[in-house]
């Protein structure tokens, strides 16, 4: 077996050293009630060289031939090569949580580096150094307001991510919290009256997508507004992240606490995990902030380094007192979208999210042009709700043709009429206008 | 910006007083070549790009759509590098790491066994790194089929009947089980309000508890270092929702009455978490399910070498007795034939909790630990534990004598050592780690269990050989003579890491958690 380097010998010497006979000796602790008297029934243990041939037969049954047309909370775009390159290099894929700083500079300088790019990214002035998911992370950005506000309702739009809000609402069982659910009109935007009525002196937070789950770049100022007046935390959730690079950072608006995903950045789909979440927010929020974070500090030398700090929080420390019991984050996850935003850059990261939203518009164009309009009137990024009849059709049949069409609304809305031929759908960079046109014929079949 | 980090030359004269660890004839660390690095937005020059796209079309004007308060243009502060720039940026702090691909990693109750490479590749194949979560069912049968069967082996494995796959680490595992306890204890009328947690446990019991609104009672451990029986029934009464208990023990003990202790639990209705960070010590040879747990997490990226990552992504899925099954959150995946699908609707499993995780959780955790499970099959799983219990027992006959053993039970996977015999000199658990950086090794676990006081917490796992085990011992035997000798060298150490001691006081008293233009670290 190549990862157990033990040869008989070693394990003899081994043994001797123990002062025992057998491995079956240093066991004895385990009653023999409690043994297995009996191999795993699991299958045989094989090579890797069929290893490799049966893992690429499920791999595919998979069809990626094409880039999906799938958003809604995971996103299709191009990954230079070299952030996996670097990605791949064992001492950081192989190094865990930073608890020895000295030998763990790169990992709390590049947190340091994620921490940056989230501030400068959402317009807030404190990230952690990531969270599990964009859903965990706004359930926790809501507990993080009801300990700040010390009150019990949250109100959150019917346009914020529909698994979001499940995540949220089974985190929130055992609180006792109560979830308001205001509706979104025919832009696709949240319900302001609604949201208004909805928001009163026991308001937490309130809780909107930026852009939201139809794509449409939510009123998230006006939100804000109606929450601040209330003496509410408005928390902004942007599972799209390459959008902020055309579209004003959260904190500019009047959010309070930014959450989401960066998975945009530098991360593949995977079939949706891992991804790095994020959590952003305002200065006077920290002491209630979940997760690590890494500071600067000095050595004895007098040399800049980092650390995790502010460790007083944490559950290791805190133990029941803590702001979260979250321990591991998404480290690599993380490092991939701060060396992808290092590439693009200033000029990069304008270039790729303005090259979206125009994607985004030869999306709508072609299906214009094939004859779906949209299902929302309000404004855009790179995804859009489309009418087109039967939406579970139509993605039944493309997918025999290998094209992930996007998803029918109608599953996380079966209650709302409007939403019963509305598909679900993004272009990104890795679209070409060739295969959005192609796409948009094969929707009209 | 000039010297932003501070470095000066004089700073490598006078280096290691103490004396150089290879000095000893070991094969330490001495110094490589490790370059100053500026963070990224200390870099860079105007106009500098590290990525090539395609052009924006002409005539797209995001302007025309969206209202102008809405839009921003260039984010000031991006910095601005060449992909060569940024290629040796995050070499260089690669090289400023210690993983367990640089060597001995023997940080205890974390598992840092060697990471396949095999994983790696595997979880790169198009079909699985490229697979949107919500593609159709008829376009994601490979992924479904993964997820299927090792739900099933880990079921096996660990003696449940089902396990959940969405907790996205170890910690968001022990949550939902939690929740799935309070959910079967609204389900039977009344949530109960506490939660028995051993002195041993990881800090995320305690929180992930007080999380589902429980109040939590710590439960002494015994002079044997083990849970027993007696104390539990004290503490054990109809208001107590569950008990959570590490088998084995953060201290590296089987807690041999979990049975007894399990029983104890039940007959007040009570239910028993486990938390699996443990588990390789049990792989093939004994079965929670087996014990009386009703639900425990497994860490991936601990038993089944999915990378640590520096600090995640993990992956938690968690197993769960019959009772609990209605309580799952989903999805759930099933076979109906010879097709997986995911079950995401109420209507089906109308007691589910909800959902944990967006999606179906960290997928690409699952395929490189399937890959470990199929390439080590029964008998590797079972070997995996042999070789870790032999390991750190081979470690501790070899460390007895040189350091203080507070328990003198049994131990399995790990072993728990603390700094009594090094006191009189002056010498801490902290100075030992210091010291053992510089002789080439990550330092063990230290400060916990909270129930030792100065812990060294040691857990060398089965990917080690007897060579780095040795190199290991000798590392720390030449320490504990050290700190009779020259204590202050210590006190010093690490001296061969491109930072010295870090001032942590400075960090949280005054935090400074990002770059800002013109930032000084002084």
């Amino acid at each position: 077996m190549r990862y157990h380097p033990h040869t008989p010998g070693d394990v003899r010497q081994m043994l001797d050293a123990c002062g025992v006979t057998s491995i079956t000796d240093l066991f004895r602790s385990i009653p023999a009630k409690l043994r297995l008297g009996r191999a795993l029934d699991v299958p045989a243990a094989t090579d890797e060289v069929s290893l490799l041939s049966e893992f690429q037969r499920l791999a595919a049954r998979n069809r990626t031939e094409h880039p999906p047309f799938i958003g809604a909370g995971a996103y299709a775009h191009h990954v230079p090569p070299a952030v996996d390159q670097l990605l791949l290099r064992g001492e950081f894929f192989t190094a865990y949580t930073p608890y020895q700083p000295e030998i763990a500079q790169g990992t709390l300088q590049a947190l340091f580096e994620w921490q940056t790019f989230v501030t400068l990214l959402t317009g807030l002035e404190i990230s952690n150094a990531s969270m599990y998911d964009g859903a965990s992370a706004t359930a926790e950005a809501v507990l993080l307001a009801t300990r700040t506000t010390g009150r019990e309702k949250v109100v959150v739009s019917g346009a914020l991510h529909p698994e979001y809000r499940k995540v949220l609402a089974t985190y929130l069982a055992s609180t006792g919290d109560e979830i308001v659910t205001v509706p979104y009109g025919q832009d696709g935007r949240t319900d302001l009256a609604a949201l208004q009525a909805a928001v009163d002196d026991r308001t937490a937070a309130v809780v909107i997508g930026y852009p939201n789950f139809f794509g449409v770049i939510d009123a998230l100022p006006e939100a804000a507004a109606i929450a601040k007046k209330a003496g509410a935390l408005t928390v902004s959730v942007t599972a799209e992240s390459v959008s902020l690079g055309l579209l004003q950072g959260p904190g500019a608006l009047g959010a309070d606490v930014a959450v989401g995903t960066l998975q945009s950045f530098g991360n593949g789909l995977n079939f949706g995990g891992p991804a790095p979440g994020f959590l952003a927010i305002r200065e006077g929020l920290i002491r209630q902030m979940p997760g690590r974070v890494a500071g600067a500090t000095v050595d004895r030398n007098g040399r800049r380094g980092f650390v995790l700090t502010l460790s007083t929080r944490e559950q290791h420390i805190r133990r029941e007192k803590a702001t979260s019991n979250i321990c591991t984050n998404a480290g690599l996850a993380a490092l991939a979208a701060t060396i992808h935003l290092s590439l693009l850059g200033k000029g990069g990261l304008a270039h790729l999210a303005r090259l979206n939203h125009a994607r985004g518009k030869q999306l709508r164009d072609a299906m214009k042009k094939a004859g779906f309009g949209l299902r929302f009137t309000g404004p855009t990024f790179n995804e859009a709700a489309f009418e087109v009849g039967d939406a579970e059709a139509v993605v039944e049949r493309l997918a025999r043709k290998g094209i992930a069409a996007g998803v029918p609304l109608s599953r996380w809305y079966p209650d709302d009429p409007r939403m019963k031929g509305a598909l679900l759908s993004v272009a990104t960079e890795v679209h070409t206008p060739e295969l959005i046109e192609l796409f948009a014929q094969s929707v009209r079949g | 910006m000039a010297n932003p980090t501070g470095w000066k030359p004089s700073m490598e004269k006078g280096a290691a007083p103490g004396g150089d660890p290879e000095a000893t004839g070991l094969l330490g660390a001495t110094r490589g070549l490790a370059m100053e690095e500026p963070l990224v937005f200390e870099q860079g020059s105007p106009g500098r790009i590290g990525v090539s796209l395609p052009p924006v079309p002409a005539g797209a004007d995001p302007s025309a759509e969206i209202p102008a308060a809405l839009l921003r243009g260039e984010i000031a502060g991006m910095p601005e590098m060449a992909e060569l720039e940024v290629v040796r940026h995050f070499t260089r702090l690669s090289q400023w790491n210690w993983g367990i691909d640089t060597g001995f990693y023997p940080l205890g109750s974390c598992t840092m066994k060697y990471n396949p490479k095999s994983s790696e590749a595997l979880a790169r194949l198009p079909g699985f790194a490229g697979a949107h979560p919500l593609l159709p069912g008829s376009m994601s049968q490979g992924a479904l089929e993964l997820i299927w069967k090792l739900e099933r082996s880990l079921s096996e494995v660990a003696g449940f009947p089902a396990s959940v796959m969405s907790p996205a680490a170890g910690a968001q595992g022990e949550l939902c089980g939690l929740m799935m306890i309070r959910a079967y204890h609204v389900a039977r009328g009344n949530p109960r309000h506490k939660v028995l947690i051993p002195d041993t446990a990881h800090g995320t019991n305690p929180a992930s508890a007080a999380f589902n609104g429980y109040s939590t009672v710590t439960l002494e451990s015994g002079p044997d270092g083990r849970l027993h029986p007696e104390t539990v029934a004290k503490a054990m009464d109809e208001d107590v929702a569950a008990i959570m208990i590490t088998n084995p023990n953060t201290l590296g003990i089987f807690e041999s009455h979990i049975a007894e202790i399990a029983e104890i639990v039940h007959a007040k209705g009570g239910l028993v978490y486990g938390d699996g960070a443990n588990f390789n010590a049990l792989l093939g040879v004994a079965r929670p399910g087996d014990m009386g747990f009703d639900v425990m997490q497994y860490n991936l990226h601990k038993t089944f070498a999915t990378p640590h990552g520096g600090g995640g992504p993990g992956s938690g899925p968690v197993g769960v007795a019959e009772a609990l099954i209605p309580f799952m959150p989903l999805p759930v995946v099933v076979k109906e034939g010879e097709t997986y699908r995911l079950v995401t609707d109420p209507k089906e499993r109308p007691r589910t909790i909800g959902k944990i995780r967006e999606f179906w959780g960290n997928t690409g955790m699952f395929v490189r630990a399937w890959a470990l499970i199929r390439e080590l099959g029964p008998e590797g799983l079972r070997r995996v534990a042999e070789l870790a219990v032999l390991n750190a027992n081979y470690v501790r006959a070899k460390l007895v004598g040189h350091y203080n053993l507070p328990y003198e039970t049994e131990t399995l996977h790990e072993v728990v050592f603390d700094d009594k015999f090094q006191k009189d000199s002056g010498v801490t658990t902290m100075d030992v780690a210091k010291r053992l950086i510089d002789h080439g090794s990550h330092p063990p676990t230290v400060y916990f269990p909270l129930v030792v006081h100065g812990a060294l917490m040691i857990e060398p796992t089965e990917t080690e050989s007897k060579e780095t085990l040795d190199q290991f011992v000798a590392s720390m035997q030449a320490i504990a003579a050290e700190s009779k000798a020259d204590p202050e060298a210590l006190k010093g150490a690490p001296r061969k890491t491109v930072r010295a001691r870090l001032d942590e006081t400075r960090a949280a008293r005054k935090p400074v958690l990002r770059w800002t233009p013109g930032m000084k670290v002084e």
